[in-house]
């Protein structure tokens, strides 16, 4: 086979220098090496610093993407240094030159190397990151788990906590008090572990911190910055349901309530019905909501706002008084498929990290998908619908 | 073009400005609209958080409703949430046959339609980039936005995640903004939070967070010198401007930025007023904009502004 690897060419990195101890500000330094360009761009920094200078930070130590200790930002973009391509890196570079920055929302130690120990692993530990069996009940030989519950976890197993979703995190950012993406992915590691047994009580921790599960907004940060498809978010997303509606444990936050009322203003107008969502979302998801303290407090707190959108008219008084509402029929149609999907005794969730695009049942004629059961009481393990690890196409 | 167009519940009700500045626009761009009056909410994400297929049994309906709009070349949204929430819904129940049947056997029974895999779904900004073209759009430009430094809000669900989004080196989806900008003649103006989340989905569950979020973007979008923001979300639109008093405190520095949502910039361009398009609805009043567009104006001689 011809070897079709390109021969060296030269390659301008501008590195990021920082030594708080110093006192003095950040500065940046730009080097020309010289590598193939598959050669990674962690490969890169070690030769500047070989060749040019010795006193640059940065932490490695697999060089293979697996230590998950490399984690810097690319042109802004996070990533493994020792995974990253120097022609893929170049490629994105705006000026023709590579930018290495360490990660964000950490202290940094020195140049690319920031303190994991004050932020990520604090975290990771808040939430309790080893198996807490049924000592008791220990069966005599190994504990047989099924296989299903394992596929379900694999996704959160494959963190190598490099931190790089931490560093993208836009709540933490602003709250650095949020429990953040990778240890709650971590968390769901073991609520989606049947051998754990404290499902409920590391669920309604999570519910309760007021920077627990309800602080994620949802950004798909996390996801994107994930070397390794742990997709943070979602594993976040699966904590709340679970403990929703699985164990039913109300958050502090208002997050289920604010779901069910989502739910139930779609359900009756086929349209969501805004000005109703707010008081409800903080006092209850009934006709009454409006009237519980919580709402009113909100409320006043809110009224500067409201009276200037009622007099620009951003929001009219019909708006807020009258739902829009899709027509008569259809809105039947709607309440119909409510009915029909809340009835289920299991929910149906496509993880499609697990199942993959699957093309292969596109002949299927009968439908017939897995449910995931419900993780209740019994601790009842879902069942990755059509689960099936040769199925697992997408990384 | 005729689109199946899906305007959303925000666009309708706590941001009319938005679905009336569209309805004034398109025709100017030739798009035909058919409003998908019959579909429902799509969910926003929440729903899907609650149960995903009672999400994906909603949005497959819209879909299956949009296909049946005769001679539609495809789907159109003006809500990045919304396209969010639909590229989601999309995604699985293009990706697994089985589900699909099973979702459709639910809609077939209530409406007796189903959804056929591959429907063409698009935010508007996607669809004046690949659908009308940069150089058509700015053909039909009568304004051109001169001197107008305009910072590009993208938000969330409509640059990522990338790979569900069809966002790659052919299709820049996260750079449209600013094309669009710049094809309407406007200055694009660069800041730190462009491509961040507005805090909108957690205003409820952690309202500091929340307007925190929005307070720092707007902040560094008057750092960089931007006379205005433009989002093509409604839900960006209602904690950057309805909320941005709250997020001035929040985030303890005085704002004013007005914030435009993408059809009124375009409209602005395309030679409709400020007040045509619904700005004075604003809770921050675009003085800015409104004084450029006056002066604008009156250099030939018109007077549109409000
Ligand atoms: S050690 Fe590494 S250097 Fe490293 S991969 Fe691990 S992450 Fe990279
Ligand atoms: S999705 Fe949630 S956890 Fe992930 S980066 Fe965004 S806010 Fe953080
Ligand atoms: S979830 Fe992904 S990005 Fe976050 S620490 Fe683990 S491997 Fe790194
Ligand atoms: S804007 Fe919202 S609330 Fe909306 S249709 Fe889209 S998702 Fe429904
Ligand atoms: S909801 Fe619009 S960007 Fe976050």
């Amino acid at each position: 086979m011809a070897d079709t690897r390109k021969p060296a060419q030269d390659f301008t990195l501008r590195i990021r220098r920082y030594d708080p101890e110093s006192g003095e500000a950040p500065t940046w330094d730009q080097h020309t090496i010289k590598l193939e360009p598959h050669r990674s761009v962690l490969e890169g920094i070690l030769q500047a610093k070989a060749k040019f200078d010795g006193s640059i930070g940065i932490r490695c130590s697999c060089r293979a993407a697996i230590c998950g200790s490399c984690g810097v930002r690319i042109n802004g973009q996070p990533g493994l240094a020792c995974h990253t391509h120097l022609d893929k890196a170049l490629a994105t570079a705006k000026d023709g030159v590579i930018e290495v920055e360490p990660m964000g929302n950490m202290p940094i130690i020195k140049d690319l190397i920031v303190d994991m120990d004050a932020v990520h692993w604090k975290k990771v530990q808040r939430v309790t990151p080893w198996l807490l069996a049924d000592d008791e009940n220990m069966p005599e030989r190994e504990h047989v788990v099924p296989r299903e519950s394992m596929i379900d976890v694999t996704q959160s197993m494959a963190c190598i906590q490099c931190g790089a979703c931490v560093s993208d995190c836009l709540s933490m950012e602003v709250d650095p008090l949020f429990v953040g993406p990778a240890a709650l992915a971590k968390a769901y590691r073991f609520v989606g572990d049947p051998r754990d047994t404290q499902h409920f009580e590391r669920l309604k921790d999570l519910s309760e911190d007021p920077h627990g599960i309800f602080d994620c907004t949802h950004c798909f940060k996390c996801i994107e910055a994930c070397p390794k498809g742990v997709a943070p978010m979602n594993q976040i997303m699966r904590l709340r349901r679970r403990a929703s509606a699985d164990h039913g444990i109300e958050d502090r936050n208002n997050g289920v309530r604010h779901e069910h009322a989502f739910t139930t203003l779609v359900r009756q107008g086929g349209l969501l019905h805004e000005a109703e969502l707010l008081p409800r979302s903080y006092g209850g998801d009934s006709w009454f909501g409006k009237f519980h303290p919580n709402a009113g407090q909100e409320l006043i707190d809110s009224l500067p706002v409201i009276t200037k959108a009622l007099l620009r008219r951003k929001v009219t008084p019909g708006a807020a008084l009258k739902p829009h509402r899709i027509p008569k029929e259809d809105l039947k149609s709607i309440q119909r498929i409510s009915d029909v999907i809340e009835a289920r005794d299991e929910r149906i969730e496509l993880n499609l990290y697990i199942t993959g695009y699957d093309e292969e049942t596109e002949g299927a004629k009968e439908p017939n998908v897995a449910a995931v059961a419900g993780g209740g009481e019994d601790g009842a393990m879902p069942s990755a619908p059509g689960a099936d690890p040769a199925g697992r196409t997408k990384e | 073009m005729k689109v199946a167009y899906w305007p959303g519940c925000v666009s309708r009700g706590f941001t009319p400005e938005l679905h009336g500045s569209v309805a004034k626009v398109a025709p100017l761009l030739d798009i035909d609209l058919v409003e998908l009056d019959r579909a429902c909410c799509t969910g926003a994400g929440v729903i899907a958080e609650h149960n995903q297929e009672l999400a994906d049994t909603y949005n497959g309906r819209t879909f299956a409703l949009a296909q049946q709009v005769e001679g539609a070349d495809l789907m159109m949204n003006i809500c990045s949430t919304c396209q969010g929430a639909q590229s989601e819904s999309q995604e699985r129940l293009d990706a697994n046959a089985e589900y699909r049947a099973h979702v459709n056997a639910t809609i077939q029974e209530t409406d007796g339609i189903s959804y056929e895999k591959g429907i063409v779904n698009k935010n508007f900004l996607w669809l004046l980039v690949e659908e009308i073209g940069l150089d058509a759009l700015a053909s039909k430009v009568k304004k051109p936005l001169t001197d107008l430094r305009v910072g590009p809000f993208y938000g969330c669900y409509i640059v990522r995640p990338t790979a569900r989004l069809g966002i790659d080196d052919e299709n820049p989806r996260d750079t449209y903004l600013s094309k669009v900008i710049e094809a309407l003649g406007g200055t694009v103006v660069e800041y730190a939070g462009s491509h961040k989340c507005c805090g909108f989905p957690i205003i409820t569950m952690n309202k500091t967070a929340s307007l925190k979020q929005a307070g720092r973007h707007l902040g560094d979008a008057i750092d960089a010198d931007a006379d205005c923001v433009v989002t093509p979300c409604p839900l960006c639109h209602l904690n950057l401007d309805l909320q941005q008093p709250l997020a001035a405190r929040a985030a303890g520095r005085e704002l004013g930025m007005p914030v435009l949502h993408l059809p009124q910039l375009v409209g602005l361009a395309l030679g409709l007023s400020p007040k045509e398009l619904g700005m004075q609805r604003h809770v921050v009043k675009p003085t800015s904009v409104v004084d450029w567009s006056t002066s604008v104006v009156a250099g030939v001689g018109g007077d549109r502004g409000w």
